[in-house]
Order: structure tokens, then C-alpha cells, then sequence
């Protein structure tokens, strides 16, 4: 017998830590956000005042909701193009139940304040039936998602007949109108969203879980980890999220729109893989995830306040998604899947 | 002869700070079977990357027959030169067996592809090489063996007259592998030459002819087989006196108190085994690839659905088909294949070794500490904890496989080919912890195809077609459990 030890024996003293880069990858977009900033001050005296920053924040606050849920789903190996769908779908569908046809509802007269409730409650529900379809019935994820989108979609228009719904409950506008200790509460509710992922994902064996099935789905198995019931909460929470930055969405515009979400899901995306999430699972943080969502904001205020035209807005921001993907690119040293 | 179908000088390669070759050299005389062997992380497979044209060498050079080797960028010039057969397929599997002999030239040199023409030639191809696959059939659909077989007879058709084989062996069992054999010595006698990767010793006495060791990026020894014997070729290989040191572990003391009792358990390819493992036992499992040994591992340690009987553990009985449920009952596993099964190859050794006991909360630190144990524990070559287990060679990725098992200091072990793909010290240093375990109390099933293995077992069950046929005391001959095995039992 050689080396092998009958005991396990106590670990060498760990030396002084080596300063390694790949533990910071997390902030590699850090100092790309501070240039950002500086760029901005530059170009407009008002970029770095407390209301512009906050506004910047309060805009990001429903896609970073729809970018935390997407992250978690993107490392479990899967992804669900629905999520914008659902932004528009569930506070449309929970306010139609309620308000009575001469506003534009169903008519079937509710109660107000089971608004809330019930939109959260459509958000378990779409999650839920996604991952029955991608797990249980063993269809592909990005079609089954796919399916999902346009059908959630033309769902809302024909439960609203094309037409926003204005007579929205008082309690239902309340979140994405309210203001806590100065910030809008939209933010306060990110950031503990976010927190509460990052602890999770870094110090919960729940959380580490996903990284495990995301990385190699048949090890997580056979190390004990229940990949269908994890995969399928992970589902579940990505909708419940996209369903609160519905709501705070209804709450900062006073209706739903028809068009709710619309066209988001490009965004999500795009702030993800910026983010250093891999779009083949098991890799990146919610951290770099959210500082993707950060960067995209930045920029997009600095077109806004350079005063681009609108037509060219949308164009400039397709173009300005590459570039970050490019800088990203060169800035994290990795090719992005 | 004198002719060499490859040579190569002075090839030094670095990647990053580690040196993967320094300075080394080999020639392959035409017409032989050459082996390489070293254990894992002296350069073997770096080497295969330089003489296949993957990779250029940073000094050195190389030549085929006497000519220099193509620049890198020319891969269809080094596809005439050489060709290798990996142990990862580089075959369509969704493409058929015809389309795949002539991927990427298809047309046959005529423009358009003329789908009849490529299916005769194909048909021609497969019989001049006797290869008996129909050339509709997909490549997903071939047995590992006749999907090397392919490989071979597409490299052939190329023009290569030297075949590199990266360890062909290791996802064969054993009539396959005496067929591949076969194969090679016909092949040899019309001019093919080989150069052949193996962990296993034996091998290489089979069908080569000189034998290459290289040692931690350098070149120790070239000999013709005849001339090396097994201790001397270990010694080089590893650098000690001494063979292949497994702990037989005849002195281990026994115990009447039983810890795993499998009740008539049937499931799939295996059908009413029966087996109890008392402390300190050790059990082996043999049998070819379609015996169900693997199948009936998998099914005790929950991956499996049993179809009947039942499994517990000091009496308790263990729920079926449930991973969690059999981890709970004290029932660690190195699964079948580490890549598949066994690690997310991303993740950190730290968190490969603690994925199965980490509690709810999960502390880096911690994690840390449980990763530094277990890398001093199972003796890992690792820069620290932290390290992604894809930049650990397979021995100390079968180690962080094994610590994993542990870590929940299970009270049966299941090891389903525990030393697949290792090198002899990996091999000696997991073999040594199986031995230790036991005399620590636990019972411990060894599912395996090689008899080092099994050596360290208290009995041996050797399972044909579902079942269990012989059992075997200590002491067996490797003659009368081979023959077992390929179900020549003579009992």
C-alpha cells in the first residue's frame, strides 16, 4: 500500500492565497459600468445627478427581474422564451377577472384585492405547465417555450380584444408607484430579489444545485440531487419573477397594455450573455448577470440623453447589444457559448 | 525494412506554465505495432496531437516516411499521412455509415453527390476492410466497436497507411477487443503500421512489437517488447522498483454482522440476484458488457428502477430507484464513466467532492476545507481546492470521483469500474483506499472488467447473461475466471 490513507488526514495549512484572476471574473464588468459612468459625465452634466441615476435604475428594474429568472434558467441548462409573454399576460388576465366588462373585463366580478394573489398565481401556473411539457412529457425546452410566447400573447389580446385595460384595482398599481425611504420600490424589490439569488446560488446546496445539473445533468443525478423537482422550481420562480415585473410594470404605467413585454425577451438575453451566463448552462453569476442588466441601462440612457432620434434608437440599441458582447468578450477573456 | 512510417525529434511543447513535452523523440519503423504508454500526464496524449497535426510543436519536428510533416494548417495533407482512432468519436452520428467513410468528399471528385455511387463505393470500402456494417445504417446506431471499425476503414481509404489507436481498448470487452487485435495483425501483415495507446500492460505484449514509455513529459525508454518485462516496463513507467502493488487484503479481518442485503432483485439485463456483504467485506462483479453487472450495480445504488426484490442496508430497507434515498441508507457509488456520471467537469474539486453531503447551507470556506481534506486524503495532483476538475488528469479525476462517494462515509461502497482509464499508480493509490475502507468497517461492491480489481476482493460473483453463474473464493486463477467470464464456465 502506498499513499492511500487509512484515515482522512488534515489538510495543509492553505499557503498565503494566490491572487487569482478567475475568482474575479464576477466583476469583470465593474470597471466597463465605471467607464460608462465617466463617458456619461462627460457627454451630460446631468448624467450623474441622484434623478438621473435613479431613473436609470427604476427602467431597469422589470428586465432585471426577467433577467434574474432567465440567469437561474439559463445555468439549469434550459431557457424559456415565454418569460415576456407573461409579463403581459398574467397582469392582464388577474385584472380582467376582476374589473367588469364595460372596462374591458370578463366580467366574472372578483374580489380587488385578490389581484395580486391571483397574478402570482397565473405566474406558478405558466411556470408550472412549462416544465410538465419539458420535463414530464419530454418536449424540447426552446420550443415548447416558444409555443408558449405567441400563444400567452395572443391570449392577452383576446381576453382584452387588443385593447389596454385602464380600470386597473388600486392594489395592483400600489408596487410600481410606491416610493420606500426615497428609491422607488421597484427598486428596493430588485435588490432584494437579487440578493436573495446571489446568497442562494453561492451559499444554499439548493442553489449550488443548479450549477451541478446545469454543468452535467447525469453527475447532479447520480451525486443525489433530484434534477427534475430542482429544474422545475427554477421554472416556476423564473415565472413568478416575470410575473412581479408585470405588476411593476402595470403599477409605473397605470394599465396594462396590450403590448405589455413585448419584445423583451431579446433584452433578457442579451443582459444574460453579457452577464458571462452561458448559454449552455453551468456557468456565470446573478451578480454578473445584474451587471449586464446595469450596463445595458447606462448605455441606453446615454443614447437617450444625447438626444438620438427615435427612429434610430432602436437600431442604435441592436448595434450597441454587439458592441457589448464584443467588449464583453475581450473584457472577461471568454468565448461565450 | 529500415523505412520509418513516423519519426519525431526534439518535440517540446508548453501550455501555459506546464511543460507537456520536453525534448522528446520516437520512430515508428513501418510494418510494426508500436506502443506508447506512461501514465496519465506524461505527454502521450500531446504527443498524438503534434503527430496528427492538432497541434504544432513549439521546437522539434516531424516526418512521415520520411518526409516532412505538412504545416498544420494543411489537414487533409496530414489526413494522408496519418490517421487516429480516439476514444471520443469523430464520426456524424446522425450521418450514415456511407456518407461518414466519405465525409466532406461525398461528390467523390465529381461535383454533385451521386448518392448510389458513394452507397457501392462504401459497399466496396466496408468489404475490402471486412468490416460487416450495412452502409445505411447511422453511426448512432453502431456498437463502440464497429463504430472504431468504420474509423479504421476510413482512415485506410485515405490513404493512411499509419493508424494511430488512443486507447481503443478501454470501451471494449473482451472478445471485442481480441476481434480488434486480430484485426491489427491482419492489417500489419498488408503494410498497415501502429502506433497503440493503452493503460493496459497486457496489451501491449499481445500485439506490439516495440514499446515507447515516456514519464513526465520526457522520453525514458524504447525497446522491442521482447525485451522489457512487466516489472521493468512499470518501473519505467512510474520511476519505482516494483510492479503493480494492490493490497490483496488476505489479512483483513472479518465480520459475521451484515451491512448489505440484496433479496432477489431484478431489474434491467439482470434478473434475481441475491447477495449479502457483511463489514469489511469486499464482493466482486464480473462479467462481459451484456452480463447486467453494471445494470445491478446502478440498480443498488438507485439510478435504476428495480423491477422486483428488495435492498437494505443494517437491516433497513432502502427505497428503490432513488438516489437521495440510497445516499441517505449509507450507500456511496463511483458511478460507471466519471465524464457521463461521475463530475461536472467546470465546477471546482471542492465542490465535485461535496456535492452529495453538503448540508443546506453551503460555506465557501468550508467547502474549501472538505476539498483540501479530500485532495490530501486520496492523494490528488492538484494546484488546490479551487481547481476546475477539467484541468485534473483521469487518475486524479477518478480520486475526486472516489473522495465523493466517501464523503458521506457511506457504509457500503458500490465502485462500478473504478480504475477505468487510470494509470498504475492512480490505479495502486484507489485500490489502496477500497482496502483501507473496508478494514474501516464498510462493505464495498466492485463492479469491474480487470482482475487487479478483483484482486482486492474476499469473493468474486461472475454474472453471464443476468445471472449469477460462479462465485469464486480468494486465490482464483486468472485462467478459470476469464473463461468464467466469457461464459465457458467448467464447473
Amino acid at each position: 500500500m502506498t499513499k492511500a490513507m487509512t484515515e482522512p488526514v488534515a489538510a495543509p495549512a492553505p499557503g498565503k492565497q494566490k491572487f487569482r484572476l478567475a475568482r474575479y471574473q464576477d466583476l469583470a464588468l465593474v470597471p466597463v459600468i465605471v467607464l460608462l459612468l465617466v463617458v456619461g459625465a462627460v457627454l451630460s452634466p446631468i448624467f450623474l445627478t441622484p434623478a438621473n441615476l435613479v431613473a436609470v435604475l427604476t427602467q431597469q428594474s422589470e428586465l432585471s427581474l426577467l433577467v434574474l429568472g432567465q440567469a437561474m434558467i439559463l445555468v439549469v441548462g434550459k431557457m424559456d422564451l415565454s418569460l415576456e409573454s407573461t409579463v403581459g399576460l398574467a397582469p392582464a388576465l388577474a385584472v380582467a377577472l376582476i374589473i367588469p366588462a364595460s372596462s374591458g373585463g370578463l366580467d366574472v366580478g372578483l374580489a380587488a384585492w385578490l389581484a395580486l394573489p391571483l397574478c402570482l398565481l397565473i405566474g406558478v401556473a405558466i411556470g408550472g405547465l412549462n416544465g410538465f411539457l419539458i420535463l414530464k412529457v419530454g418536449l424540447s425546452g426552446f420550443m415548447v417555450t416558444l409555443g408558449m410566447l405567441t400563444m400567452l400573447r395572443g391570449l392577452q389580446l383576446a381576453i382584452t380584444e387588443g385593447k389596454s385595460l385602464i380600470d386597473v384595482p388600486e392594489s395592483f398599481l400600489y408596487l410600481g408607484s410606491a416610493t420606500w425611504l426615497g428609491l422607488p420600490a421597484a427598486v428596493w424589490i430588485c435588490v432584494v430579489c437579487y440578493a436573495v439569488g446571489i446568497f442562494v446560488l453561492k451559499y444554499l446546496r439548493a442553489g449550488r444545485s443548479l450549477y451541478a445539473i446545469g454543468g452535467n445533468s447525469e453527475a447532479a443525478r447520480a451525486a443525489g440531487i433530484r434534477v427534475d423537482r430542482v429544474v422545475w422550481t427554477v421554472l416556476v420562480i423564473g415565472s413568478v419573477l416575470a410575473v412581479v415585473a408585470g405588476i411593476l410594470m402595470t403599477g409605473r404605467l397605470g394599465s396594462v397594455a396590450a403590448t405589455q413585454g413585448e419584445g423583451m425577451i431579446f433584452q433578457v438575453f442579451a443582459a444574460a450573455v453579457i452577464g458571462g451566463i452561458s448559454l449552455q448552462g453551468g456557468k456565470g453569476t446573478l451578480f454578473g448577470a445584474l451587471s449586464g442588466v446595469l450596463m445595458l441601462g447606462l448605455v441606453e440612457q446615454i443614447l437617450r440623453l444625447q438626444g438620438v432620434s427615435g427612429f434610430y434608437i432602436k437600431a442604435s440599441y441592436g448595434a450597441v447589444i454587439i458592441l457589448a458582447l464584443i467588449v464583453t468578450r475581450f473584457a472577461t477573456g471568454q468565448k461565450q457559448e | 525494412m529500415g523505412e520509418f512510417a513516423a519519426v519525431a525529434r526534439g518535440v517540446t511543447k508548453r501550455f501555459g506554465r506546464t511543460l507537456a513535452l520536453d525534448d522528446v523523440g520516437i520512430e515508428v519503423r513501418a510494418g510494426e505495432s508500436h506502443a506508447l504508454v506512461g501514465r496519465n500526464g506524461a505527454g502521450k496524449s500531446t504527443l498524438v496531437s503534434i503527430l496528427t497535426g492538432m497541434r504544432a510543436p513549439d521546437a522539434g519536428e516531424v516526418a512521415f516516411f520520411g518526409e516532412p510533416a505538412p504545416p498544420v494548417a494543411d489537414s487533409a495533407a496530414w489526413r494522408r499521412h496519418v490517421a487516429c482512432v480516439y476514444q471520443k468519436a469523430t464520426v456524424v452520428p446522425e450521418l450514415s455509415v456511407a456518407e461518414n467513410l466519405f465525409i466532406n468528399r461525398q461528390d467523390l471528385g465529381g461535383g454533385l453527390i451521386r448518392w448510389k455511387k458513394l452507397r457501392r463505393r462504401a459497399c466496396e470500402l466496408l468489404e475490402t476492410y471486412d468490416v460487416a456494417v450495412h452502409p445505411d445504417e447511422l453511426v448512432s446506431a453502431l456498437t463502440v466497436e464497429q463504430r472504431q471499425l468504420v474509423e479504421i476503414a476510413r482512415a485506410l481509404s485515405i490513404g493512411s497507411r499509419f493508424v494511430i489507436l488512443d486507447e481503443p481498448t478501454a470501451q471494449l470487452d473482451g472478445p471485442a477487443i481480441e476481434r480488434l487485435f486480430d484485426r491489427m495483425r491482419s492489417l500489419q501483415d498488408k503494410g498497415v503500421t501502429f502506433l497503440f495507446i493503452s493503460h493496459h500492460l497486457q496489451e501491449v505484449y499481445e500485439v506490439c512489437q516495440t514499446v515507447t514509455v515516456y514519464r513526465d513529459a520526457r522520453h525514458v525508454v524504447t525497446a522491442p517488447v521482447s525485451q522489457m518485462s512487466k516489472p521493468d516496463l512499470i518501473e519505467a513507467m512510474t520511476g519505482e522498483v516494483g510492479g503493480l502493488t494492490v493490497p490483496s487484503g488476505d489479512d483483513r479481518p472479518s465480520s459475521a454482522e451484515e451491512v448489505l442485503t440484496v433479496s432477489s432483485l431484478s431489474g434491467d439485463h439482470f434478473s434475481d440476484i441475491s447477495l449479502t456483504a457483511t463489514r469489511g467485506e469486499v464482493i466482486g462483479l464480473a462479467g462481459s458488457a451484456s452480463s447486467g453487472k453494471h445494470e445491478f450495480a446502478e440498480t443498488v445504488y438507485g439510478l435504476r428502477k428495480p423491477s422486483a426484490g428488495s435492498i437494505s442496508v443494517d437491516g433497513a430497507p432502502v427505497r428503490g430507484g432513488d438516489v437521495p434515498a440510497a445516499l441517505e441508507a449509507g450507500i456511496g457509488c463511483v458511478p460507471r464513466d466519471r465524464h457521463h456520471q461521475g463530475l461536472v467537469l467546470d465546477l471546482s474539486i471542492a465542490e465535485n467532492a461535496t456535492m452529495s453531503t453538503a448540508g443546506t447551507f453551503v460555506w465557501p470556506s468550508a467547502q474549501r476545507a472538505a476539498g483540501s481534506t479530500a485532495i490530501a486524503s486520496y492523494d490528488v495532483k492538484a494546484a488546490g481546492p479551487d481547481q476546475p476538475v477539467s484541468d485534473l488528469s483521469g487518475g486524479n479525476q477518478q480520486k475526486v470521483v472516489m473522495a465523493r462517494a466517501l464523503a458521506g462515509d457511506p457504509s457500503v461502497l458500490v465502485l462500478i469500474n473504478p480504475t477505468a482509464g487510470v494509470d498504475v499508480k492512480s490505479k495502486e493509490s484507489l485500490l489502496g483506499v477500497v482496502d483501507a475502507q473496508a478494514r474501516r468497517g464498510k462493505a464495498a461492491v466492485v463492479v469491474s472488467d480487470e482482475l487487479d480489481d478483483l484482486r482486492v476482493c474476499d469473493r468474486v460473483l461472475v454474472l453471464f447473461h443476468g445471472r449469477v453463474v460462479r462465485e469464486f473464493g480468494r486465490g482464483w486463477h486468472d485462467q478459470e475466471l476469464i473463461a468464467a467470464i466469457e461464459g465457458m464456465s467448467s464447473e
